[in-house]
């Protein structure tokens, strides 16, 4: 009986100390979270910015978006990485990563140097403290960068520069061009009149995907007052939530793999939903007869940043990074390989102009029709200050509902 | 032993302390602070219930096709069968399990699909898919858990003596009522052996519900999506006790029965 009693009492102390253990890992990355953005504003933690750039590590960890650092491995002639390592001796550790969510938690662990963050997980990482003010003028051709890209919401905080802007680009309204007749030019082809492709109709499965309601709310429905589909309070967030919920009785399945979305347009499950332009190439070049459109309302988008991190062990190769890949050279071979707008726009003078109209690289008036993705937090993104707005969560939370 | 407490009872442990933490929504870090919030938010949010109960349901009625499909093959296998084709069956049986589990949801979204293998089929009567979602969710479960209800059948019947099914029929019995009164009492805790298993796999999968899913949510695929995109890892722990919840509960009710001592 003893025996018994004893086994279970350490049985017991094996499972406190494993949870004991567990909160002592994940304690070291807490300290940082004093600001609390959620209610109180958005005041970034103080974390020092560099000065000036010392000797090289000889090794630097990135983190990326799929396509962002292309070494040669997928395809022999896609290659920026190499001549970087040849270049500044620093040797290149690249990781890739699916959602923006999933670079945030990688960032948390500290192990990578650099990251390209989009606008939905930029302010996360600044409020969290896992990102460190960058030294623009340590950026070598920084004022090449088109000016409409800098000091704006999603990659600075109170004028102090977080990044450095990477390429852009917009969500697109994909369809098959065989099933849709006549071809749409309004999202509302997804949402009011989605009923008309029943069973076939795709979205992108994220929260942030709600912001694409939001817009086309915003043009059709002036009663709502949305002037900014990330800055929405909870009247507005249940307006969207509930045309998301009629959109979810049409769709087929939501999609956050390109390859799945790819697959289901070429057999024809389905016809018609929110894309990437990369995704249409890819399709297109398997011979799917897709056309992509930037419908008359504006899109939502992404505006991909350099980001490094608070904890960088390799900060002068990271710096060494962030300057090569907005040279001309390397943003002309990554937004080629992507397909996206360069940051720099003295990139088109390697891919040539048609690219570049193609992308609208230096083309502001449509980069402002594009809607970045931007975290929504509780302080209203439009300037509203008397009404509270939702927050990711509340998103995250609403965007489950959404899929019942 | 002491490998088996730290691997399951710890990891079961983390589980559990995790879902009494907190998520700060917007930077995404774990707040160490003891709350019940997340037990709450699922309670509270009949989203949640919905999704639960559809799991469990999903779960049964995998538990039950299979069940249904795989009593008359391992009782072929087990009684009627020559030697030679019962080991020609059981590998038969064994086979799909050395194929990738990906492999096999990815084939049989290939058939679901528009124009797939089953629209094929199903035209001359005027059949179509069913499309991606639940009744392709079911299906492919079925399909994949269908060997862990079929051995442990086969291997409860093989233990029962030929001798009662001559003696069931000496005393008058018909096969159907040898079958209802002989065997299926005795081959019972074999089946509730092989449900414990289609059972508990149908209750944490996520990818299948993935793949042939269509827009459809499961528990798992809700923990997936707190995990990997919403970084909120102690409500996905929290709903990730469900599962451990339901299963006990089941495994409870089942050793009521006596089930289990006669495995």
């Amino acid at each position: 009986m003893s025996n018994t009693s004893r086994r279970t009492r350490s049985l017991g102390a094996l499972v406190s100390v494993a949870a004991l253990a567990l909160v002592a890992a994940c304690g070291s990355s807490g300290s940082s979270g004093n600001a609390n953005p959620g209610s109180q504003g958005f005041t970034p933690p103080d974390i020092p910015m560099q000065k000036s750039l010392g000797a090289k590590e000889g090794q630097v960890n990135i983190l990326a978006w799929p396509g962002y650092a292309e070494d040669g491995s997928n395809d022999p002639k896609v290659d920026w990485v190499t001549p970087f390592e040849k270049q500044t001796g620093c040797k290149a550790n690249v990781k890739y990563f699916g959602t923006s969510d999933e670079a945030v938690n990688l960032m948390k662990t500290g192990d990578y140097d650099v990251v390209s963050a989009s606008g939905d997980a930029s302010l996360r990482l600044v409020a969290s403290g896992d990102v460190a003010p960058v030294n623009t003028s340590l950026i070598k051709d920084y004022s090449q960068i088109e000016p409409f890209l800098k000091d704006r919401a999603w990659n600075s905080v109170n004028g102090q520069m977080y990044g450095v802007p990477h390429g852009w680009g917009a969500n697109l309204l994909m369809y098959r061009t065989d099933d849709v007749q006549p071809a749409p030019t309004s999202w509302g082809a997804v949402f009011t009149g989605a009923s008309q492709y029943k069973g076939k109709v795709t979205a992108y499965d994220s929260p942030i995907y709600i912001a694409d309601a939001a817009l086309y709310l915003m043009r059709i429905q002036h009663s709502l007052g949305i002037k900014n589909p990330y800055a929405l309070d909870q009247k507005q967030l249940d307006a969207a939530v509930s045309l998301l919920k009629e959109q979810r009785q049409n769709i087929s399945e939501y999609w956050s793999d390109y390859l799945k979305e790819v697959q289901a347009f070429k057999t024809g499950d389905s016809v018609i939903g929110t894309t990437w332009e990369v995704i249409k190439q890819v399709a297109a070049g398997e011979k799917v007869p897709v056309k992509a459109i930037l419908p008359k309302e504006g899109s939502t988008g992404w505006s991909d940043t350099w980001m490094i991190s608070s904890k960088a062990q390799h900060p002068n190769c990271a710096y060494a990074w962030m300057s090569y890949i907005t040279e001309p050279k390397p943003q002309a071979e990554v937004a080629q390989y992507f397909g996206e707008a360069p940051a720099n726009g003295q990139a088109c003078k390697i891919t040539g102009a048609a690219f570049c109209k193609a992308y609208h690289v230096t083309d502001k008036s449509f980069a402002d029709k594009i809607w970045y993705w931007t975290t929504p937090i509780s302080q209203c993104l439009d300037g509203r200050t008397a009404t509270q707005c939702t927050d990711y969560g509340d998103w995250t939370q609403a965007w489950t509902e959404i899929k019942g | 032993m002491l490998w088996l407490g730290v691997a399951y009872l710890a990891a079961l442990g983390a589980l559990f302390v995790t879902s009494l933490w907190a998520q700060n929504d917007f930077t995404g870090e774990i707040e160490r602070v003891w709350t019940f919030d997340n037990f709450r938010q699922l309670w509270d949010f009949p989203v949640y219930r919905t999704i639960a109960f559809r799991t469990i349901g999903i779960a049964a009625l995998v538990t039950a096709i299979d069940a249904l499909l795989a009593f008359p093959i391992a009782l072929y296998m087990a009684k009627v069968a020559s030697p030679r084709v019962r080991r020609l069956m059981v590998i038969a049986v064994l086979m799909p399990l050395w194929a990738s589990y990906l492999v096999k949801a990815y084939a049989w979204r290939g058939m679901f699909s528009e124009g797939g293998l089953i629209d094929w089929l199903g035209s001359p009567f005027g059949l179509h898919s069913p499309g991606y979602g639940l009744a392709a969710t079911t299906i492919t479960l079925a399909y994949l858990w269908l060997p862990y209800m079929i051995l442990p059948i086969f291997a409860g019947l093989e233990r029962v003596p030929d001798s009662l099914f001559e003696a069931s029929g000496d005393l008058g019995a018909g096969s159907f009522t040898t079958i209802r009164r002989v065997v299926l009492p005795m081959a019972f805790p074999a089946v509730v052996a092989g449900s414990i298993f289609t059972f508990s796999l149908s209750l944490g999968d996520y990818i299948a519900v993935t793949i042939v899913g269509g827009a459809g949510q499961l528990i798992g695929t809700v923990v997936y999506a707190n995990v990997g995109s919403a970084n909120n890892l102690p409500f996905a722990a929290a709903f990730a006790t469900v599962p451990v919840v339901v299963m006990l509960i089941y495994l409870a009710a089942v050793r009521r029965t006596g089930a289990l001592e006669n495995l």
